[in-house]
């Protein structure tokens, strides 16, 4: 695979940390979504953020993208300390997102999505044959399945979207990327593909944040899993360490040992006690 | 204007394809047959562009035509032509405030302010006619920065904000224009002659069409190497040379037939070349694609690092200033300013143009050509209906079943366009 040209590496060493996010809190009226979290993540690494449903996953992910500032704690970023207050601080910070409901202009085509907000120019003019030439290359580094650029978003099916938004994310050279549950929608082949994704954005040195429910996805690609339950940190898991498993991963996600999950995996599968 | 790249490039070197045509999946549109298939294929998918407008207008012409021989003489076109400039460059305001999904009622009332403005400040204050224009025009840019902040701090529905600025604004115009009602602009005054007395010479009529011409072809030209050097499909150079053709014939023509009377007016020039940048502004600047962006999905455009606030302030500021600049058009062009300017039809038309053109009520969708188109469609209504000397009753009937037949026709292809997939 080569590099896109113009979509340069970021300039960060290997295993520096990019992101240290001390004691956040969050509350939305009298509900107390975060509180106290602390989530560090360092260059070439993917960090999967794992919980239940309101364990408080995305409103930390929004915290950083600006969407919802928190109320309470530190960020520091590229060892300095910051404020994110909006979306664009975010992005110039070098935090691109992929949120779960995309957020893509249906009006418009690919490459207008691919470049929303970041159009190259040329001459105060917007340098289509440039956008498109960088599209292509991009889309074809990730191997996606786009037939045309210049279609309206409308027209594409919901893997093709998933492409695109995570294209879309590496336009810019961000430091970090962060994935809301990218493979929700995907089929068998392009899940891999999105996975093989990850690893590239590893490799390239970027620091991922993923959002998952699958637990095979977060193992197949994971270095470190941060476990959050009820708005609070609940364990963090160095994959590939002996006993971090499915099941200690899950433990940690409802709160117990005994659990449903584990009771029901016991139950269809006795005398291997409970793989997920 | 952008240029679709339905032919793909007949000099794709040794048979490879370009990069944007590799898919298998992708139908593989060649030649003019190639072409005028996609486009068929374009308006089943309910992507109807200018069509509607176009053969609408056809209509309207050949039934004005029947009923009255003088509506296609040069002379009326003439007159068709200088009516369309004031009331063209408001819906070209309303243009810009459909694409983000947004409207603006008020349109009416502030052109008629800025009449009034003008008339007063340069005829009973005795200010320099160019500081009238100015103080005018500024006037409506304030205007639009007040409704854009109140839209934007106050999340106050535009609809509702200009519904009270329609009110607003009239009495305004009325205050200002006091107990005189109704103000003459001398006319030897230059806002006045450029109104109504200045024509392009034919020469330099033909030598702009010429000119236009050279420079859609040499820009079009520029465009498709560009694309061959960056290995993407292009237009053929016959292709390029056909719409050069086509262009030539679709401006030379009126102009031919216009320069047989008067001629093309400045004033209609002025709206030509107002929508021809708008179109510029829209499809060519970061600040057109975020116009488009906010229309289409806010949120996604938000998210995506636009200033959002910024594109609805503009766009206020510049649909407020275009109907003040509307407003001084059509006091000029009457050589008067009175309790009437702006009233009427003029907000109506000005919706109602930018609607029939082809711009989508519903945001993300549109064109600064259909602020043209549009226009052109109504005021041959209204002049067609004048000359069968029929009075405003019907000609307000006729142009509201229009604008209704507009509305469904947006709606339709709208929902066509979801069935086929082209939002």
């Amino acid at each position: 695979m080569t590099e896109p040209s113009g979509i340069p590496a970021p300039a960060v060493r290997p295993h520096e940390r990019i992101l240290a996010m001390r004691g956040i809190s969050k509350h939305f009226g009298a509900v107390q979504a975060l509180t106290d979290i602390d989530l560090d993540v360092y260059a070439g690494e993917v960090v999967a953020l794992v919980g239940d449903n309101g364990a408080g996953k995305s409103t930390l992910v929004k915290a950083l993208a600006g969407v919802y500032p928190p109320d309470g704690g530190t960020i520091e970023f590229a060892g300095r300390q910051v404020t994110i207050d909006s979306p664009a601080d975010a992005r110039n910070l070098g935090i691109a997102t992929v949120f779960q409901d995309l957020a893509l202009c249906d009006n418009l085509d690919v490459v207008s999505n691919l470049w929303l907000g970041r159009e190259l120019t040329v001459g105060g003019t917007l340098d289509e044959v440039g956008m498109e030439q960088q599209s292509w290359k991009l889309l074809r580094e990730l191997s996606a399945k786009i037939p045309s650029v210049r279609i309206p978003i409308a027209s594409l099916s919901g893997g093709q979207r998933q492409t695109v938004a995570i294209a879309r994310s590496l336009i810019g050279d961000p430091q970090m990327v962060i994935l809301d549950e990218p493979t929700a929608a995907l089929g068998v082949a392009q899940t891999a593909e999105v996975l093989n994704l990850i690893e590239r954005l590893r490799e390239r040195g970027h620091g991922v944040v993923l959002i998952s429910h699958n637990m095979a996805d977060v193992l197949a690609v994971a270095d470190r899993v941060v476990v959050l339950r009820l708005g609070r940190n609940n364990g963090v898991f160095q994959v590939g360490d002996t006993g971090v498993t499915g099941e200690s991963i899950i433990a940690a996600i409802t709160g117990a040992t005994d659990n449903a999950v584990t009771r029901r995996a016991a139950q269809k599968n006795p005398e291997k006690g409970g793989e997920p | 204007m952008s240029i679709p790249n339905s032919v793909p490039s007949q000099d794709a070197a040794a048979g490879s394809l370009a990069a944007d045509r590799q898919d298998e999946r992708l139908v593989q549109h060649h030649g003019p047959g190639g072409a005028l298939r996609a486009f068929v294929a374009r308006i089943r998918g309910g992507d109807l562009g200018a069509l509607p407008v176009v053969v609408g207008l056809a209509i309207i012409w050949a039934v004005f035509q029947a009923l009255n021989p003088v509506f296609l003489s040069s002379t009326n076109l003439v007159n068709l032509s200088m009516q369309c400039a004031a009331v063209g460059t408001i819906a070209l305001g309303i243009v810009l405030v459909l694409l983000l999904g947004e409207i603006d009622l008020s349109v009416g009332s502030v052109s008629g302010l800025s009449s009034a403005v003008l008339a007063v400040g340069f005829v009973q204050w005795g200010w320099p006619l160019l500081g009238a224009v100015l103080a005018a025009l500024a006037l409506g840019a304030v205007i639009g920065l007040f409704y854009g902040l109140l839209y934007t701090r106050f999340g106050v529905p535009s609809f509702v904000i200009t519904l009270a600025g329609l009110l607003g604004f009239l009495g305004l115009q009325l205050l200002v224009l006091g107990r005189t009602g109704s103000i003459n602009i001398p006319f030897d005054s230059w806002i006045v002659q450029f109104a109504q007395q200045m024509f392009l010479p034919e020469w330099l009529s033909y030598l702009l069409v010429l000119l236009t011409v050279l420079a859609y072809g040499w820009q079009g030209w520029t465009h498709a190497r560009r694309r061959a050097a960056a290995n993407l499909s292009r237009l053929s150079t016959t292709s390029i040379l056909l719409r050069c053709a086509a262009l030539l014939v679709v401006l030379a023509v009126p102009t031919w037939y216009l320069n047989r009377t008067r001629g093309v007016g400045l004033m209609f020039l002025l709206f030509l070349v107002l929508v021809v940048a708008m179109n510029f502004l829209l499809t060519r600047t970061r600040w057109g694609r975020a116009v488009f962006a906010v229309g289409g999905n806010v949120e996604a455009a938000r998210r995506a690092g636009i200033r959002v606030r910024r594109v609805y302030l503009s766009v206020f500021i510049l649909t407020s200033t275009f109907a003040a600049l509307g407003g001084l058009l059509a006091a000029s062009r009457l050589a008067a300013a009175n309790q009437s300017s702006g009233g009427g039809d003029t907000n109506l038309n000005a919706i109602a143009a930018a609607v029939i053109g082809g711009t989508s009520l519903f945001g993300g969708r549109g064109s600064a050509y259909s602020a043209l188109l549009g226009i052109v469609v109504i005021q041959s209504i209204s002049s067609g209906l004048t000359l069968l000397s029929l009075d405003a009753s019907v000609r307000y009937m006729i142009t509201g079943a229009v604008l209704l037949l507009a509305v469904v026709i947006d709606s339709l292809s709208r929902r066509s366009r979801q069935a086929a997939g082209r939002g």
